[in-house]
């Protein structure tokens, strides 16, 4: 009698319990989500933003009243001189670096489907730029190209090419930090692009060979257009990648010489942590310019996905 | 991902968004015992068997307090001086890089050597400059370092360079041709595009008479024609527009150098090169020995809310500062001491400091002359017109007219 009881009491408590629990359960699941999301992306774009729009001078800042100013921050970055060509420097370094990083990575992806011995071992050795800490190879790259002792300029003068000032000059400054970019990138083009060619299936190149199309056409017009899914998010993911690139640049030339290799992204960091004055509000404001850019960018590739 | 997805994501952001703008901001102030007391410094390189570090905990000890330290990069610090001030939970002490006292002291971070009772008139006035604004001191200079020469003295014997001759531009110029026509290289230096490049710069722009206030004087014109022209003539390497202190040393360290403008602390390297040096002041334009900029941190006492604080802080402070102690934390960090006193000392155990005691009476520090804050709103362009002029994309008449308009704003 008392068990059947206890169980009675026990099930109408837990039906209880559930029907009330519902909700609140759903929420208790939500919430670390919910939680990792407001704390690590909302309240630091809004943070961001808030920095964006205020005047901040460094008592400001750590008083923390200071005056809301509107655009005044982003008026103040684009009267500034160094506003555009920072913006072309960004649109020239991003879109050539994606521009060979992709091709070199889909030669060689194309390169590896066919296999042949060692070719496990060169695409393991191709991934080291990848795995190589940035600023070792930033540093890397930047001992080889000095002007006066790097390798890169005694294999030249062994040809008779004249010393070429390759950080220190304004004419090759963006064109040397574009190359170290690019070979960084080659990695992750050429996994991604290649990982997407095992989906090909081997009957279509079959058949493509039977109707007697050549090597060339057997790319343009079957491996290409079936990589396209593919291309398209390796391109999207290669652009936000390379728009934020900061860390090579400032190892290799600070954005120097006077700009010459100056982005948004390292431009932004000079102003807000560069300078012993730091200025928080333009700093925060070009970085915000940079999260539009990127956003803009992942609109597109979703709007080009619902079109295809 | 489609677009009503994307769609919710944003609602979902949004109302994220506007329901933490009520409860963002406010930190909590860290509730540390009374007794513990926090000390932040950018000397990172000592770690808790330094003597550095032994030096802390026993101030500490003798103040009856626990000493915390944490060491950070230098120019991680001030940015880290500053969130910390924002959150309410500064050090008890801060040793920070003397150009750093000013814009700390604007924010309202730093308490006054009045408030904290500390004494500072044994103290160079010339260091201690650096640290006062507006007629208060913010701190009080643990030590300080410099820049002057070192020259390579086989490479000079081989040119037949005297060094002792070299007292103006124009004899440091002409060593500098004898050595390129002998085969070698002649002076190195850091032009980077950082404040790092500015404070090498400094003793070249103050020694031909520039102000800071105008740069694009014909003195300073000059000081930018004589690094220009090195460049152009080959007696100084490219590199340079790209060589940190550091770089720069290891150009030097290798050999071929005759001259590397460089300061205090490569002393200890300098041992290690293998090859015999000597050290000679930078030279003025007209002769005699130009102002450097100083280097090195003060001793500050952030503000706290618990200003009962205060009083063993003057202790842990006292304690650094002391002739004593002040003496270990120089050599340890190869340093020149701020008191003459303690400088006196320092050269009677090594006369090899001589020149550089010499070097730090003439220096001046780089936000002096109540320049204060509006020091890095002139050095940043400052650094843009010698990097123009040194890359070759502006003459330096107009890198410095156009640098002058930019600090000007």
């Amino acid at each position: 009698m008392t068990t059947h009881a206890e169980t009675l009491v026990r099930t109408r408590g837990t039906t209880r319990v559930r029907r009330a629990r519902g909700p609140w359960a759903a929420w208790a699941f939500l919430a670390p989500v919910i939680i990792y999301l407001v704390a690590f992306y909302a309240y630091p774009l809004y943070r961001n933003l808030d920095l964006s729009l205020r005047h901040y001078t460094v008592r400001s800042f750590v008083q923390g009243d200071a005056p809301f100013s509107g655009l005044d921050n982003y008026r103040a970055v684009f009267d500034d001189a160094t506003f555009l060509p920072a913006l072309l420097h960004t649109m020239v370094f991003t879109l050539v670096s994606i521009a060979f990083q992709f091709a070199i990575g889909l030669a060689l992806a194309v390169f590896f489907t066919a296999h042949f011995k060692l070719s496990a071992t060169l695409r393991a050795l191709f991934l080291v730029p990848w795995l190589l800490p940035l600023i070792v190879s930033a540093s890397t790259w930047s001992w080889m190209l000095n002007s006066d002792s790097g390798i890169v300029n005694y294999a030249l003068s062994i040809v008779g090419v004249e010393q070429i000032n390759w950080l220190t000059s304004p004419d090759w400054a963006l064109t040397s930090v574009i190359i170290a970019n690019i070979w960084i990138g080659i990695p992750f083009n050429l996994v991604i692009l290649y990982s997407g060619l095992q989906t090909v299936p081997g009957e279509i190149y079959e058949a493509a060979a039977l109707d007697g199309a050549t090597g060339w056409q057997r790319f343009w017009r079957v491996t290409f257009p079936l990589l396209r899914p593919v291309s398209a998010i390796t391109l999207l993911l290669g652009l936000v990648y390379t728009l934020k690139v900061f860390d090579l640049i400032w190892i290799m030339t600070k954005g120097g010489p006077t700009d010459a290799s100056t982005t948004l992204a390292t431009w932004s960091y000079r102003l807000s942590f560069g300078n012993l004055l730091p200025e928080f509000g333009p700093g925060a404001a070009v970085g915000n310019l940079l999260i539009l850019m990127a956003l803009f960018f992942g609109l597109f590739y979703i709007w080009r996905q619902r079109h295809d | 991902m489609n677009l009503r997805g994307l769609g919710a994501v944003l609602a979902v952001t949004v109302c994220l968004l506007s329901a933490c703008s009520s409860g963002g901001g406010g930190g909590d102030a860290t509730s540390s015992k009374a007794t513990d007391y926090a000390i932040w410094d950018p000397y990172p390189q000592f770690d808790d068997s330094s003597d550095w570090v032994k030096l802390l905990t026993k101030c500490g000890t003798d103040a009856g307090v626990t000493v915390k330290r944490t060491g950070y990069d230098t120019t991680d610090l001030t940015n880290k001086a500053l969130l910390a001030a924002q959150q309410g939970n500064s050090p008890d002490v801060l040793i920070v890089d003397n150009p750093v006292v000013s814009t700390l002291a604007e924010a309202g971070v730093l308490t006054t050597t009045e408030e904290m009772k500390v004494d500072t008139a044994a103290v160079s006035p010339n260091l201690l400059a650096a640290g006062q604004q507006g007629g208060k001191t913010y701190g009080i200079p643990i030590g300080a370092n410099t820049l002057a020469l070192y020259y390579n003295k086989k490479v000079l014997d081989a040119a037949k360079v005297d060094p002792s001759t070299i007292k103006d531009w124009a004899s440091l110029t002409a060593a500098l041709e004898k050595v390129k026509a002998a085969g070698k290289k002649g002076i190195t230096f850091s032009a980077i595009g950082t404040e790092e490049g500015s404070f090498q710069f400094l003793p070249w722009f103050w020694g031909s008479g520039a102000n800071l206030t105008q740069l694009d004087s014909p003195q300073g014109v000059a000081a930018l024609t004589l690094w220009t022209d090195w460049l152009k003539k080959g007696y100084a390497p490219n590199s340079v527009l790209n060589n940190t202190q550091t770089t720069s040393w290891q150009e030097f360290a290798a050999g071929d150098f005759a001259f590397s403008e460089n300061g205090t602390w490569q002393l200890a390297n300098a041992k290690k090169t293998g090859f015999e040096y000597g050290i000679i002041p930078i030279p003025s334009q007209a002769g005699g020995t130009a102002p450097a900029p100083t280097g090195g941190e003060f001793v500050t006492a952030p503000v706290q809310s618990d200003t009962g604080k205060y009083a063993t802080t003057q202790k842990l402070i006292s304690c650094l500062t002391s002739a004593d102690n002040a003496l270990t934390t120089d050599t340890t960090l190869s340093y020149v001491a701020a008191t003459d006193a303690v400088q006196q000392k320092q050269v009677a155990a090594n006369p090899e400091l001589t020149v550089w005691v010499a070097a730090v009476k003439a220096a001046k520090g780089r936000t002096s002359d109540d320049l204060g804050t509006k020091y890095p709103k002139i050095s940043e362009p400052m650094w843009g017109a010698f990097q123009a002029a040194l890359s070759g994309s502006k003459p330096p008449q107009q890198a410095l007219t156009d640098a002058q308009g930019a600090a000007g704003k």
